[in-house]
């Protein structure tokens, strides 16, 4: 990457992610989005097996996907937690995910768009 | 693309749990089972919304419908009148309580969520690993702002403006801070961000470390700008690896986009950051401690002035911020003092971040506008006391603060007010108990915690804290005499009054407050020697009650000391002169017999 050398450079390289990110626009991922939250509670109740598990499961059953790793969202009484976006669809946080849950989004909310019990709503206000 | 036409979700938090919303996931269940709609209707139960205070609370989506207070028997009109009809329930929309308009919709309802994220924003959102994440999400666009259409007195004004305080503990005006640094005269200036958070259950520095770091980076290079720093130091203990490792990245990636370093974005403005590694000790989260221990000299606190504004790293000046209030600065920077002005009480401007810990449900970090209630916090987001015991205290600001207790639920927490209940707002741990916690251990727990880390330096901490927490010993052991809970008042106070920095200065809160708070809980320890929480081992007595024990020698094999007689098929007794309070025979009677006086 070359160094950001001006203010301008720097929204035009926003601007270039949020393109790549969203190709038709704002909001519109063509792609599912999978944040796995690894900070120190999540990978103390296993967040990297939860990694490992839905990278490769995925791969096996033809998703195509983004899977990323960020930090913990603070749902520490329900860790692991991960958060899944569907195109077109806002974001929905699973808590207490072990492999059979992992299993059970796949298919269920991955693939027919059905809820699974273990959703933790949106609790929080955010700033943009 | 979703296989149902419709999804309702039941909130089945612990909150709307204990309002029966199990009931009404079953009724809607059996009127969607009623009317064949299983296979187009999906009915799931979810965790907390949020919205306690208006629960039990179901959400209908397409449309995000939110419905409030619904009873098990509004089941069979959400079913008839929403699913089937398409019209919503009138009736179960939230009101506003002042222009009584009907909320209907989750973005509606949001402002009556307790939680705002501001220092959170990013975390679990984005990957800390990849600066390009930051970056979409406006990283280091507030850096952009200052260096280019900001003089540094109008970013130091603006933070002035926005009314934000310290978040490592005391509160003090972070925009004043900046100024006294940057008049502070010298070739070379530091900014120091304190990632040391050494109270025992607080995590939200290294949450926001591992789940942010370029926020940090980049408040940290404004701070430079401000006061004239070019370089910055963040000291962080060795046990929060991973924030470590995330740090480091952060740092070599914000290095090569040019975003830290010589000339960032072409302004001509320098300034690198390193990171400097502590052995975790609580007291060299103090910052002239903390400063000493980057100089690679003791851990040990000096005397204030001179503040590290005047001299601080090397001699330096030195401007020290916490992270949370780091992270703070960009959101203001961006956003404009006014706006943060909006947010929380009078005299506290923003939110703060609690680590949630202890007899809570929801363990975990949430955070809130300032003057958010005690209660909003442990009862609506926190899920409420576990095991539905009840509420007895919380302590906030570590072992340097004090307990809050009932007759503070619904105070509005800020730092004068946590202040005036005989507490503090320390970094923002929050330790709930209930009750069976014991206060007198509550007390001698802290004070274990500042006996180990006292730095020894001076002696009313080094030698009266390890005397406040004997007395404390002997109290819980029955030994302790009405006479001892003055001694334990006089001592705290020539500990506070004579200490040389704010270790041993706060050091005897925990014993004060729980002293004003639950006194009649000392006086019983010391004159009919009973623990009313029946938590002091030494206080206990175990007892058969004759009524119940129906002789069958169960407890009386297992007693280590043979405390226990009786004949068979006859009621035992318990010689309290020989038993050693294991409770092993209390977990082996099969009939209640034994109790626990
Ligand atoms: C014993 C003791 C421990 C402290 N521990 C911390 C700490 O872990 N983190 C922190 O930011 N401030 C801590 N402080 C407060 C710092 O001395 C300092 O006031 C603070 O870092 C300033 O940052 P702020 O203005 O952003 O709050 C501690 C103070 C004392 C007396
Ligand atoms: S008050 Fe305690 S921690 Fe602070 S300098 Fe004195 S001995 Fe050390
Ligand atoms: S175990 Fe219980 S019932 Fe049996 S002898 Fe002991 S007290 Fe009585």
């Amino acid at each position: 990457m070359k160094t950001i050398k001006s203010p301008e450079e720097l929204k035009r390289l926003r601007n270039e992610i949020l393109g790549r990110r969203h190709p038709k626009g704002e909001g519109t991922n063509d792609k599912v989005l999978i944040r796995v939250h690894s900070g120190t509670s999540g990978l103390a109740s296993g967040a990297n097996e939860i990694f490992d598990f839905i990278t490769l499961e995925l791969e096996k059953r033809n998703i195509d996907a983004v899977v990323i790793r960020t930090g913990d969202m603070g749902y520490c009484f329900a860790e692991p937690t991960i958060e899944v976006t569907l195109p077109g669809k806002q974001p929905v946080v699973f808590g207490y995910v072990d492999k059979l849950k992992a299993d059970e989004i796949i298919e269920k909310y991955i693939k027919g768009g059905g809820l699974v019990e273990g959703i933790l709503p949106v609790n929080y206000q955010t700033i943009e | 693309m979703s296989q149902y036409r419709m999804q309702i979700m039941v909130c089945s938090g612990t909150g709307c749990s204990n309002l029966n919303s199990e009931a009404i996931f079953d009724n809607l269940q059996l009127e969607i089972e009623a009317f064949a709609l299983e296979n187009e209707i999906q009915v799931v139960r979810t965790g907390c919304f949020g919205l306690c205070g208006l629960g039990p609370v179901v959400r209908v989506m397409p449309g995000e419908v939110i419905y409030t207070r619904v009873t098990p028997d509004d089941a069979a009109e959400i079913v008839t009148e929403h699913v089937l009809k398409g019209r919503k329930v009138e009736r179960l929309l939230h009101k506003d309580p002042v222009s009584r308009k009907i909320l209907s919709t989750e973005p509606e309802l949001s402002p009556f969520k307790k939680q705002l994220r501001i220092v959170l924003r990013n975390c679990g959102i984005i990957d800390p690993e990849n600066i390009e994440e930051a970056i979409a999400a406006n990283g280091y666009e507030a850096l952009a702002k200052a260096l280019t259409e900001l003089t540094p007195d109008d970013a130091i004004k603006i933070i002035k403006d926005s009314g934000l305080r310290g978040r490592g503990g005391g509160g003090f005006p972070t925009g004043l801070k900046w100024e006294i640094a940057r008049n502070n005269q010298a070739e070379e200036k530091y900014v120091v961000c304190n990632a040391d958070e050494g109270d025992p259950g607080a995590f939200m520095d290294r949450s926001v470390l591992e789940g942010d770091p370029h926020a940090v980076l980049e408040a940290m290079a404004i701070c430079g700008y401000c006061i004239g720093a070019g370089k910055g130091l963040i000291y962080i203990r060795a046990e929060y690896p991973l924030a470590v490792a995330r740090l480091k990245t952060a740092i070599s990636q914000a290095r090569e986009y040019g975003l830290l370093g010589n000339n960032i974005m072409g302004t001509g403005f320098n300034f690198d950051i390193e990171i400097k590694y502590g052995a975790g000790a609580f007291v060299c989260g103090e910052e002239t401690a903390l400063i000493h221990s980057m100089e690679g000299l003791r851990g040990e606190p000096t005397v204030k002035p001179p503040f590290p504004a005047e001299s601080g790293f090397r001699g330096k000046p030195t401007n020290v911020n916490n992270v949370e209030t780091f992270a703070c600065i960009s959101p203001v920077i961006l956003k404009g003092a006014d706006w943060f002005r909006s947010i929380g009480t009078e005299k506290s401007k923003g939110t703060k971040v609690f680590a949630l810990a202890g007899k809570i449900n929801n363990v975990g970090l949430v955070e809130v506008p300032m003057g958010t209630t005690l209660r909003e916090v442990i009862f609506e987001i926190g899920g409420g006391i576990r095991d539905g015991k009840k509420f007895k205290a919380a302590q906030t600001g570590g072992p340097s603060g004090g307990c809050l207790t009932e007759k503070h639920l619904d105070t509005p927490i800020d730092f004068d007010n946590l202040v005036a209940a005989g507490s503090m707002m320390g970094s923002g741990g929050l330790i709930v108990m209930d009750e069976d916690d014991c206060m007198v251990s509550v007390a001698k727990f802290f004070l274990e915690f500042t006996v180990e880390e006292s730095c020894g330096k001076c002696s009313p901490c080094r030698i009266g804290n390890k005397r406040l927490h004997e007395l404390l010993e002997h109290i819980t052991k029955g030994k302790g005499t009405p006479a001892d809970l003055d001694r334990l008042r006089n001592m705290s106070k020539v500990i506070k009054d004579t200490s040389l920095c704010g270790l041993g200065q706060s050091s005897p809160n925990p014993v004060l407050s729980t002293l004003d708070n639950f006194i009649e809980e000392y006086v019983s320890h010391v004159t009919v020697k009973k623990c009313p929480a029946g938590q002091c081992r030494d206080l206990m007595e175990y007892f058969i009650i004759e009524a119940n024990c129906v002789g069958c020698t169960a407890c009386a094999r297992v007693c280590p000391v043979n405390a226990i007689t009786g004949v068979r098929k006859e009621p035992h007794v318990i010689n309290p002169e020989i038993c050693i309070k294991c409770g092993a025979c209390k977990e082996k009677c099969k009939f209640d017999a034994i109790i626990i006086h």
